[in-house]
């Protein structure tokens, strides 16, 4: 019958897109790491063979991030991450928590005003940052006023705590709606239930709503963790200096201002390779938790 | 809501939550709102009021929006590449859709899964493997907007598929299978009858797509070449470092102009699609349609 033959070849187009151009370019990455250089023209030399793979390139790299110069580069890309996530979640938390569980009437304005961030371009929303933290702008003038610090601070060149604060700041969004939405479809009757059973508000909140907003937190920080850990224009728009240095920096330096791609694209597969162990856990758990429920 | 109304007596009212929230919004907005106030200053300082002016829009002769034209480029380009990413990612992803819903076999499993990895696959990955094929093996393509264009398609395709298949399993086969039975040939049922039904679909990824291509930074940034190729994004992370002036803020403030004029029209739409299928009684059309904006992203 024709529509046997209908349905793949309305698919067919997409998948040969992706194909040729998700799946071919990611072997790309693999090809230049394990490939060769040209020495007469300083460039890469792919090998699509993976039988004649080199694996110079990737074990330099591994040795430089564990134990050479781009240790402090991997240690501070993780403790940045991980100090953003924290403010994320103490900041995200309670926001999803309130215009989920308890804004009442306002419920749509306040879910219209955390939706708004999603529409603002991420480099607008660090422009307006980068305006407000120069050495003459509001953030200092209103410190100055209040006489929290005695000269204006140097927010925008190598200051750990302006990157931190802009990757909190930029992602928190992303991180507050996929908890608003599990919030939200937590049962009420479990939380009267809980109440009903003399339980305060503090043990209702950790002994039913946490466990139960478990899995919308884990989506929260997949969602949130990915692209902070590949984060390079947060960093360079905030400080720009090499005390700040991120994965995500070297990598662009290395594909874009150098001629050692195969180092960029070997990093690009080591970041991935971390990458893939967080999706990993979220996956396992998230199908731990979808066959609780059935 | 009635939840929400329903709040146990018992339970102080939430003062300190409401303040974290309210709190957290002037945090998230106001940087903002200061940055689109001094895209109308009237001096060069991005830091002093200096009065009202549509200066650097149009007024300044050389480095106004208007007149500049590296700032005009960036403008064009950004909407043209929005544009055609828009028209040929969604076709593709809706046929794709069709294809994939109904397909069954090993192959089938496996094209699924390819079109859910770019949804999972990190920015700078997808942006570093685009740059590489086309520096290394898909030579004859050389980088700029071209580039640009496939790369933007590359991930806008799935964010159809999601929203496109999530309407069609909510529709069912029935329809179309009444279609046939009375006589219509498979590409007819689905032209006169699955095409219609998916018109609500087809319009959210149209805006969705032009939304992800306008906003993205980093695949433009990887795939562009020289100023040729220089989108908004491109143009206010470079500037940072360069010598800003508030025209700069006047790009961005147009291209949230552009966007916002999008998601309105979207959520007018599904707003609409709520009132006439009365779908979400619950938490009624405006905010119901603020949900389903909220969770086609995701």
């Amino acid at each position: 019958m024709a529509s046997r033959r209908l349905w793949p070849a309305l698919a067919a187009p997409g998948v040969a897109w992706l194909l040729l151009l998700f799946l071919v370019p990611f072997y790309a990455i693999a090809a230049v790491a394990f490939g060769g250089t040209d020495p007469l023209f300083n460039a890469p030399l792919p090998e699509w063979n993976p039988l004649h793979w080199q694996f110079g390139t990737m074990s330099e790299v591994i040795s430089r991030a564990t134990t050479g110069d781009l240790r402090p580069v991997f240690v501070r890309t993780f403790f940045y991450v991980a100090a953003a996530m924290a403010l994320c979640y103490l900041i995200g938390y309670p926001v999803a928590y309130y215009v989920a569980r308890l804004a009442g009437r306002r419920r749509g304005l306040l879910l219209a005003l955390i939706l708004a961030p999603w529409w603002i371009n991420y480099l607008m929303r660090m422009l307006a940052w980068v305006n407000l933290l120069q050495d003459d702008g509001y953030v200092n003038d209103a410190l100055l006023r209040l006489h929290l610090i005695p000269n204006p601070v140097h927010w925008l060149s190598g200051n750990q705590y302006s990157v931190v604060l802009g990757l909190a700041y930029g992602y928190v969004p992303f991180f507050i709606v996929p908890l608003y939405v599990t919030l939200d479809r937590i049962d009420g009757r479990l939380l009267e239930a809980s109440r009903d059973l003399g339980h305060g508000m503090v043990r209702t909140f950790l002994h039913v709503t946490l466990p139960l907003s478990r899995q919308g937190l884990l989506t929260a920080v997949v969602i949130t963790a990915l692209p902070m850990f590949g984060d390079y224009y947060t960093n360079n728009m905030l400080s720009g200096s090499p005390t700040t240095t991120m994965v995500g920096n070297e990598i662009e330096f290395y594909l874009l201002g150098s001629s050692q791609k195969e180092v960029g694209a070997a990093l690009v597969l080591v970041l991935s390779g971390l990458m893939l162990a967080l999706m990993a856990y979220y996956l396992v758990s998230t199908h731990r938790a979808s066959r609780q429920v059935s | 809501m009635r939840r929400a109304r329903r709040r146990p007596r018992t339970w102080r009212r939430p003062w300190g939550l409401a303040t974290v929230t309210w709190l957290y919004i002037a945090w998230s907005l106001l940087p903002v709102l200061i940055a689109i106030q001094f895209s109308f200053n009237a001096g060069r300082s991005r830091t002093a009021w200096q009065g009202f002016s549509f200066r650097w829009y149009w007024k300044d002769p050389i480095s106004s929006v208007w007149n500049d034209p590296t700032l005009h480029l960036a403008l064009t380009n950004s909407l043209r590449l929005a544009a055609l990413t828009m028209v040929i990612a969604t076709p593709l992803g809706v046929a794709l859709a069709l294809g994939l819903t109904r397909w069954r076999g090993r192959t089938a499993t496996a094209s699924n899964a390819l079109m859910l990895l770019p949804l999972a696959t990190p920015e700078i990955v997808m942006g570093s493997a685009l740059y590489l094929v086309f520096t290394n093996l898909y030579t004859s393509i050389p980088l700029g907007r071209t580039a640009q264009l496939l790369g933007h398609v590359t991930f806008s395709v799935s964010y159809v598929v999601v929203i496109v298949r999530s309407r069609l399993l909510s529709i069912g086969p029935m329809y179309e299978e009444a279609a046939q039975d009375l006589g219509a040939a498979p590409l007819q049922a689905i032209r006169t009858i699955l095409v219609p039904l998916l018109a609500p679909a087809v319009f959210a990824s149209l805006l969705v797509v032009f939304a992800a291509s306008i906003d993205d930074f980093v695949i433009s940034a990887f795939l562009s070449v020289d100023a040729s190729s220089v989108t908004v994004p491109i143009r206010l992370y470079s500037a940072v470092r360069q010598a800003p002036s508030p025209a700069l803020n006047a790009l961005a403030t147009l291209m949230l102009l552009g966007t916002t004029v999008a998601l309105l029209l979207a959520w007018a739409v599904l707003r609409l699609r709520r009132r006439t299928t009365g779908a979400g009684g619950r938490a009624g059309a405006s905010s119901g349609a603020l949900q389903d904006l909220a969770t086609l992203d995701i």
